[in-house]
C-alpha cells in the first residue's frame, strides 16, 4: 500500500510541474490546470489509505472537512466576478497558509522528548510562522481589495512595533526549537497569535495599488510554508509542490514589482507617494474637452486606433461595449489594437483576462514592449480608465514617485482621447501631464456610458 | 512512508526551487494572473498534509485544529482550481484561437 501511495505522490508531483509548465502558453494552459487537478485528486484519494491516519472520528472529520471547505470554495469560485479575481486568489491563498500553520500547530502540540529533533522542530516552527503570516496577511489583502477595509493604517512607531513582534516570534521559535519538545500551551498560543498579528500589521499600511505584488508574495510564502510542512511530514508531494510554487511565486513577485517600478522593500516598508507633493511642478497647457460624438467620428475616420484600457474600464464594465466599438471600427477598415501595460488591471495579466471575457481575441492585444513604438503611427490613442500608466511624468520628472516606471507612450499618437469619470487625479494621486497635452482631449463620463455613445456615433455614420 | 532525511531534503528543496524558477521564467505577461492562480491551486496540496495531521490527532484540541486546517486546505485546492479553470477557459474560447501571440 505504501508503495502505491508513494507512487501516486510521485505522479502528482510530476503532474503539478507539467501542469505549471503548460500554463506558460495560451494554447496548452487549459490542459495544464486540468492535469494539475488530476494530480491533486489522485494525491488526495490515496491519502485516505495513509498508514498514519487512524480512528473513525478522524476519518469522518476529514471527509466532512473536505466536503465543507471544498463545496464552499467551489461555489464561491464559480460565482465571483472576473474583476474580483485578485482578492479571491488572496482569500484561497490565505486558506492554504492557514492550513500549513494548522499542520505546524498539531506537530508542535504532539512533540515529545522522544520523537523530536532540533532540525524537525526548527522547520516546523519556520513553516508555522510563514504560514500564519501568509494567512492573516492574505485576509487583510482580501479585505482591502474587496473594499471591506478602506483605509491604510499608519501610526508612529509602526516599524518598531513590527520589529518588536517579529523579534518576539523569533525568540519564542528558538525556545521551542531548542527545547526538548515539551511546549507550554501559553508559549504556543503566544507564538501563533504574534505570528498572525505580524501578518496583519505588515499588510495594513500597504496601499491598494501595491496589493497584487503583496498577494503574489504571500502566494510564494504559502508555497514555502507548504514545502516546509512537507519536510516535517516526510511527504515529497508537499515538498516539491510547495517549493516549486515558492520559487515560482518569488520570481513572479519580482517581475510584478519590477513592472511597477516599485522595489519590494519600498512596498513592504514604506508608504506610496511619500514626499511627492514637494516635487509637484508647474503644468503647462489646459485640459480640453471633447464630446463622445466627435470622438467617435474621429476614430471612425482613422486608419489606426490604439486602445489603452485600465482598471477603470473594468470597474465600469465597459469592456463589452469597447469590443463592440472595436468590431464596428474594424468593419470600417480601421486597424484597432489594444495596448496593455504590465500593471493594467489589478495584477499583471488581469486585463487580458477581462478583455478575453468580453471576447477580444488575443492577437490584437499587445504588451508594452511590442506596441510602444507604434503609438507614433497611430491616429488616435484612446485611454480608458487608465491614468498613471500613460503619465509622461514617469519619463521626464526624476522627482516624481513614478519616475522610471515604463509607460505606454500614448502621448506620441497624433490624437489622444482620455476617457475619465471625473476630474480627479489617478490611483496614486499624481497629476497626469498627458491630460494637459496639446494633442489630448478629455472625454468625461462613466466608461460604459461613454463607450455606448461612441458605438452609437460610429453606427450613425453607416 | 519513505524517510527523507537531512541532505536529501536539502537536495529536493534545491532542485524544486530551480524547477519553479525555470517554469515561470518563460511565461508571457498575459498569463501571469492565471498562473499565479494556478500556482495558488498547486499549493492546495497542503490538503494531503492536513489529512495526515488530522489523521493522527489524538486530543479534541488537535482534532479541532486539524478539522479547520482540512477545511481551509480543501478551500484552497477547490477554489484555486475553479477560478484558474474559469480564467483559462476564456482564453480558449476567444474566437481567434491562434495562441502564438505570446
Amino acid at each position: 500500500m505504501s508503495l502505491i501511495i508513494n507512487l501516486a505522490y510521485f505522479v502528482a508531483a510530476v503532474l503539478f510541474i507539467v501542469g505549471l509548465k503548460q500554463m506558460s502558453s495560451p494554447t496548452t494552459a487549459r490542459p495544464g490546470i486540468i492535469w494539475a487537478g488530476v494530480g491533486m485528486v489522485l494525491a488526495t484519494v490515496v491519502t485516505f489509505a495513509h498508514p498514519e491516519i487512524s480512528g473513525g472520528v478522524n476519518y469522518t472529520l476529514i471527509v466532512l472537512g473536505i466536503a465543507i471547505g471544498g463545496a464552499l470554495a467551489w461555489w464561491s469560485g464559480k460565482k465571483v466576478q472576473m474583476t474580483d479575481m485578485p482578492q479571491m486568489i488572496a482569500l484561497y491563498n490565505g486558506m492554504g497558509g492557514g492550513a500549513a500553520a494548522g499542520i505546524g500547530a498539531i506537530y508542535l502540540l504532539q512533540a515529545t522528548p522522544e520523537t523530536v529533533t532540533t532540525t524537525g522542530m526548527a522547520i516546523a516552527v519556520i513553516g508555522s510562522v510563514i504560514g500564519s503570516v501568509a494567512f492573516s496577511g492574505s485576509l487583510v489583502a482580501y479585505a482591502k481589495l474587496q473594499g471591506l477595509m478602506k483605509k491604510t493604517l499608519n501610526f508612529p512607531g509602526q516599524q518598531v512595533l513590527n520589529l518588536a513582534i517579529i523579534a518576539l516570534v523569533v525568540i519564542l521559535g528558538f525556545v521551542m526549537a531548542l527545547g526538548d519538545g515539551t511546549i507550554g500551551g501559553g508559549t504556543l498560543l503566544a507564538f501563533f497569535i504574534l505570528s498572525l498579528a505580524f501578518g496583519v500589521l505588515m499588510t495594513l499600511p500597504i496601499g491598494g495599488a501595491d496589493m497584487p505584488v503583496v498577494i503574489s508574495l504571500y502566494n510564494a510564502l504559502t508555497g514555502l510554508a507548504v514545502g516546509f510542512k512537507g519536510i516535517v511530514l516526510d511527504n515529497p508531494a508537499l515538498m516539491i509542490a510547495g517549493i516549486v510554487v515558492g520559487a515560482a511565486g518569488s520570481l513572479l513577485t519580482q517581475l510584478m514589482a519590477k513592472a511597477m517600478n516599485r522595489p519590494l522593500k519600498n512596498i513592504l516598508f514604506s508608504q506610496f507617494g511619500g514626499g511627492s507633493s514637494a516635487a509637484e511642478e508647474e503644468i503647462e497647457g489646459t485640459m480640453k474637452e471633447i464630446q463622445a460624438n466627435d470622438a467617435g467620428i474621429m476614430m471612425a475616420y482613422s486608419s489606426k486606433v490604439i486602445i489603452v484600457p485600465g482598471y477603470g474600464m473594468a470597474v465600469a464594465q465597459a469592456q463589452h461595449k469597447i469590443w463592440e466599438l472595436t468590431e464596428l471600427l474594424q468593419k470600417r477598415g480601421v486597424d484597432v489594437k489594444f495596448a496593455i501595460h504590465p500593471v493594467a488591471g489589478r495584477m499583471p495579466g488581469h486585463m487580458n483576462v477581462l478583455l478575453a471575457e468580453a471576447g477580444v481575441p488575443y492577437d490584437i492585444i499587445y504588451d508594452l514592449d511590442e506596441i510602444n513604438d507604434e503609438f507614433k503611427t497611430a491616429d488616435v490613442a484612446m485611454v480608458i480608465g487608465a491614468n498613471d500608466v500613460v503619465n509622461p511624468v514617469a519619463r521626464t520628472n526624476p522627482d516624481s514617485p513614478i519616475y522610471g516606471m515604463p509607460i505606454l507612450n500614448a502621448d506620441e499618437a497624433h490624437n489622444v482621447i482620455c476617457v475619465k469619470r471625473g476630474r480627479g487625479s489617478g490611483f496614486s494621486g499624481i497629476e497626469n501631464h498627458l491630460f494637459y497635452a496639446e494633442n489630448n482631449r478629455m472625454l468625461y463620463g462613466d466608461g460604459q456610458k461613454v463607450a455606448a455613445e461612441l458605438v452609437a456615433s460610429v453606427k450613425a455614420l453607416g | 512512508m519513505i524517510e527523507i532525511s537531512g541532505f536529501v531534503a536539502l537536495y529536493i528543496f534545491m532542485l524544486a526551487a530551480f524547477t519553479g524558477y525555470e517554469v515561470i521564467s518563460k511565461v508571457p505577461v498575459i498569463l501571469h494572473t492565471p498562473l499565479m492562480s494556478g500556482s495558488n491551486f498547486v499549493h492546495g496540496i497542503v490538503l494531503v498534509g492536513t489529512m495526515v495531521a488530522l489523521g493522527h490527532a489524538q486530543t479534541p484540541l488537535e482534532q479541532a485544529i486539524g478539522f479547520i486546517a482540512v477545511i481551509l486546505a480543501a478551500g484552497n485546492a477547490a477554489g484555486g482550481y475553479v477560478v484558474t479553470e474559469r480564467m483559462l477557459e476564456m482564453f480558449k474560447s476567444s474566437k481567434d484561437d491562434k495562441g502564438d501571440k505570446a
